[in-house]
C-alpha cells in the first residue's frame, strides 16, 4: 500500500494528550486515593480538597473554563483524558458536576456570574454542584457552588438537605434547597446534559480499566488447585470479554469528545458505563469472597460502577437518545 | 485527534458514492451461495474491475488505485451503503492478496492478482482438516517433493466458496517428523480443477453448498505456486492473520449499513418498544466498531503493527452480527420463518461467525494470554 498519501484523519491521542494522562495517573498513583476515598465518605473532607488542589494545578478545571474566565478551553477531548484518569484512581468529589457548572455557567448570556464563579473553579479553590431540579446533587455539602438547573431557569441554591446514604459512600447524595438566587432563565440545560454525560462516559471507562488491571493482577497471584487461577479458561474468557467490552467503548467516549454530537455522547455513555459494570461483576466474581467485602479497595471501583450507570442518564434514557438523536447520520 | 477526513478523501468518497449510484444492481443478485448467483456475483466483481473499484488498496499495476487503508474504509461504507452486492472474491483479497505482498514473488503477484481482482479466478481457502480445526498446526496434509514441484494428498474441509470457486490455497505438512507441529509446514496455491482433487460441496445450515470438502490424490503443484520458502508456511500464514486482515475481514462500512437497515425495519414496523434497546445497540454497535477501526487504521497508517488486537475486533463483529440479525428476525415476526428475506441469508451467514477464522474461545484465549498477560493454560 501506498506511504506517499496526503495529510489523513488521525483518530489519536497526540503525543500531548499522552503525556497529560501520564502525568495526572502518575500524581494520583502517588496520592494514595483509596484512603482518600474512604475519609471523603466518612464526611472527612481535608485530604479530598488537598487532592482537589493538585488536579486543579494540573489544569483539569481549566479545560472546561474559556480563556475569558481564566480557563484554558473548552478542550472536551483532554477532559476526557483526565476523566479517565479521574475514575482509573477513584477519585472522590463533585468532579462531573464542577465540569457541568463551569460550561453551563459559560454559556450564559449574562457573563456576570461566570466572572464571579468560575475563577475559583479554575484554581480549584471552589467545588461546584449541580443537578436538574428535583434531583440528588452529589456532594452538596461540601460544593461551595451549588446549581439548581431546569429548562427554565438556573438558580444559585440557597442550602443542601441532609448527605443520604448511597450504595457508593464516595457518592454524597443531598437535595438542594429551593429558591435562590436566579442566575439565568433558558440556561442551555441540553449542552449541561451532553458535557455530564461525556465526562461519566470517560470516567466510567477509566473505572473499567482499573477493575481489569486489578483483577489480572489477583487472578495471577491466587492459587488453587497448585496453579494460578488465571490459568483457567473459565476466568480468562471472562476477563477478555471485559476486554472487548473496554476496547470497543473507549473509542465512542473519545468519538464524543470530538463530534460532542448528543447521540454519540449518549452512545459513549450507556456503552463505557455498561462496559464498566460488566466488569465490575466480572471482578466480583474472579476476586471472590474478599471481594465482596467493603474493607477490600476493589469495593471503592465496584460500587462506584454501579453507581455511574444511573448517573446524568439511565442506560434506557441514553439508548433513547441514540434512537431518536440519531445513528443514521454514521 | 479528530474524525474528519480530508478534502482530498471526500472526494474520494464522492466519486466511489458517483459510481456506486450508477453501477449497483438495482435489484438484488442471487444468493452468492447457488451456482447461478456464483456467476452473477463473478460478473459483478468484472463491473467493479474496469472503473477499478475492486481492490481500491492494492498497486494500480494489479488493478487497484493505491489508495491506502484509510480510503479502503471510505470505499466500504459507500459500497454497503449504496447496497452493493456482497464479494465473491472475500477469500482471495482478504487472505491471499496480503500474504502475496508480504511473502510472493513478483512472478506470482503478477499472475494472480489481476485476474483475482475481476473474478475471473475466485479463490478457496484450504486450512481446515476432520482432525486440524482449532488446532489448525496438527494438520496432517502432504506435500511431497517431486520433480519441479510437489504432490498434494489428504483431506481438507468448512473450505468457503469451494464448491463454484477456481483455485484453493493452504498449509501442507512438507517436512514430517518435526519437533514441533508448526515447523514444515508449507503455503501452496493449487488448482480445484487439477487431476487427483475431488471436491464435495457441504450443504450449510439452510441447505446452500456454501463450503466443501477437497480430497487431494496425489495433485501435483508447481514449484511457481509455492508461497515463501518451504517449510516457513506456518509463519507465513499467521503473519497475514494478525497484520491488516484484522482490519479488512470485516469491514465497518459493512455495520453501518446492517445497523441503518435494521434502523429502517424497526421504524416501518411503528418502532416497537420491544425492541428499542436492541435496535439502539446495534447503531451504537456499528458506530463502535468504525471508531475503534479508525483508531486502529491510524495506528497502523503511523507504523504500529496491530498483531492480537485483531482478536477483540473478531470477538466484537461476529456477536454483534448475530445480535443484529436476530434484532431484524424479531421484528419479522413470523415472516422471520422464511428463508427468502435477505435477513434470513444475512442471519444464517451470521452464525458462522464465531466459528471460521479462528474460533471465538481461541481469540478469546489469544486476548486473555497476548493482551492481558495471563499464563498459558489447558485449552
Amino acid at each position: 500500500m501506498s506511504s506517499q498519501m496526503p495529510p489523513q484523519m488521525r483518530f489519536l491521542l497526540s503525543s500531548e494528550q499522552r503525556a497529560f494522562a501520564e502525568s495526572l495517573d502518575a500524581m494520583l498513583t502517588a496520592a494514595d486515593t483509596p484512603a482518600v476515598v474512604r475519609d471523603w465518605a466518612r464526611g472527612e473532607h481535608t485530604a479530598g480538597r488537598a487532592l482537589w488542589s493538585r488536579i486543579a494545578e494540573l489544569g483539569v478545571f481549566a479545560l472546561a473554563v474559556p480563556e475569558a474566565y481564566d480557563g484554558v478551553g473548552p478542550l472536551p477531548v483532554e477532559l476526557a483524558v483526565a476523566f479517565v484518569e479521574l475514575g482509573r484512581h477513584a477519585v472522590p468529589g463533585p468532579l462531573v458536576e464542577t465540569v457541568v457548572a463551569a460550561v453551563t455557567l459559560a454559556g450564559l448570556d449574562d457573563p456576570g456570574p461566570a466572572k464571579r464563579l468560575l475563577p475559583t473553579l479554575v484554581s480549584g479553590e471552589a467545588m461546584a454542584t449541580l443537578a436538574p431540579a428535583g434531583s440528588y446533587a452529589l456532594d452538596g455539602d461540601s460544593a461551595a457552588t451549588r446549581l439548581s438547573l431546569s429548562d427554565a431557569e438556573l438558580r444559585l441554591a440557597p442550602g443542601h438537605g441532609p448527605v443520604r446514604p448511597s450504595l457508593d459512600p464516595a457518592r454524597r447524595l443531598t437535595s438542594l434547597a429551593p429558591g435562590g438566587e436566579l442566575l439565568a432563565t433558558h440556561p442551555p440545560a441540553a449542552r449541561a446534559l451532553t458535557w455530564a454525560r461525556l465526562a461519566v462516559a470517560a470516567q466510567a471507562l477509566g473505572v473499567g480499566l482499573a477493575l481489569l488491571d486489578r483483577t489480572v493482577t489477583y487472578v495471577r497471584q491466587r492459587a488453587q488447585f497448585g496453579v494460578s487461577i488465571g490459568s483457567f479458561q473459565a476466568v480468562k474468557h471472562r476477563l477478555a470479554d471485559a476486554k472487548v467490552a473496554l476496547a470497543f467503548a473507549r473509542p465512542l467516549v473519545f468519538g464524543a469528545a470530538v463530534t460532542l454530537d448528543p447521540a454519540d455522547v449518549a452512545a459513549a455513555k450507556v456503552t463505557a458505563c455498561e462496559a464498566a459494570y460488566t466488569t465490575a461483576r466480572t471482578a466480583l466474581q474472579l476476586h471472590g469472597a474478599i471481594g465482596y467485602t467493603a474493607e477490600y479497595d476493589l469495593s471503592l471501583w465496584l460500587t462506584k460502577a454501579r453507581a455511574l450507570r444511573t448517573a446524568w442518564g439511565s442506560p434506557t434514557a441514553c439508548r433513547n437518545d441514540v434512537l431518536s438523536g440519531g445513528g443514521r447520520r454514521w | 485527534m479528530d474524525l474528519a477526513h480530508s478534502p482530498a478523501d471526500e472526494a474520494f468518497r464522492a466519486e466511489a458514492r458517483a459510481w456506486l449510484r450508477a453501477h449497483v444492481p438495482s435489484e438484488p443478485l442471487p444468493s452468492l451461495e447457488t451456482e447461478e448467483g456464483f456467476a452473477a456475483h463473478r460478473a459483478w466483481e468484472a463491473e467493479l474491475t474496469v472503473d477499478r473499484w475492486s481492490v481500491v488498496s492494492w498497486p494500480t499495476a494489479y488493478g487497484g488505485r493505491d489508495a491506502g487503508l484509510m480510503r479502503w474504509l471510505i470505499f466500504e461504507e459507500e459500497y454497503y451503503a449504496a447496497g452493493a452486492p456482497g464479494r465473491v472474491s472475500q477469500n482471495g483479497i482478504s487472505l491471499l492478496a496480503p500474504t502475496l505482498f508480504d511473502h510472493g514473488t513478483e512472478e506470482q503477484r503478477a499472475r494472480v492478482l489481476p485476474s483475482m481482482a475481476c473474478g475471473e479466478v475466485v479463490w478457496a481457502q484450504a486450512w481446515s482438516e476432520p482432525e486440524a480445526g482449532s488446532d489448525l498446526a496438527s494438520l496432517t496434509s502432504r506435500a511431497v517433493r517431486a520433480d519441479g514441484g510437489w504432490r498434494l494428498s489428504g483431506q481438507k474441509t468448512w473450505s468457503s466458496r469451494a464448491a463454484f470457486a477456481d483455485r484453493a490455497f493452504g498449509l501442507f505438512r512438507s517436512e514430517p517428523g518435526t519437533p514441533k507441529p508448526h515447523q514444515g509446514l508449507t503455503y501452496l496455491m493449487f488448482d480445484l480443477r487439477a487431476p487427483g482433487v475431488t471436491v464435495r460441496p457441504i450443504a450449510r445450515l439452510d441447505g446452500k453448498p456454501a463450503f466443501a470438502e477437497l480430497f487431494l490424490d496425489d495433485v501435483f503443484v508447481p514449484d511457481e505456486d509455492v508461497i515463501g520458502e518451504p517449510g516457513q508456511g506456518w509463519r507465513i500464514a499467521m503473519s497475514a492473520a494478525g497484520n491488516e486482515r484484522g482490519l479488512t475481514l470485516r469491514s465497518p462500512g459493512r455495520f453501518l449499513a446492517s445497523a441503518t437497515r435494521l434502523h429502517d425495519l424497526w421504524s416501518a414496523r411503528g418502532c416497537p418498544a420491544s425492541t428499542s434497546d436492541r435496535v439502539a445497540d446495534a447503531l451504537i454497535g456499528a458506530r463502535a466498531y468504525q471508531l475503534f477501526t479508525y483508531a486502529a487504521a491510524s495506528r497502523f497508517l503511523q507504523g504500529t503493527p496491530l498483531g492480537p488486537e485483531s482478536s477483540l475486533n473478531k470477538v466484537f463483529w461476529s456477536e454483534y452480527d448475530i445480535a443484529l440479525h436476530e434484532t431484524a428476525l424479531e421484528l419479522l415476526g413470523e415472516e422471520a420463518e422464511l428463508a427468502v428475506t435477505d435477513w434470513t441469508e444475512g442471519y444464517v451467514f451470521s452464525l458462522a461467525g464465531p466459528i471460521y477464522a479462528g474460533t471465538n474461545e481461541i481469540q478469546r484465549d489469544i486476548i486473555a494470554e497476548r493482551l492481558l498477560g495471563l499464563p498459558k493454560g489447558r485449552r
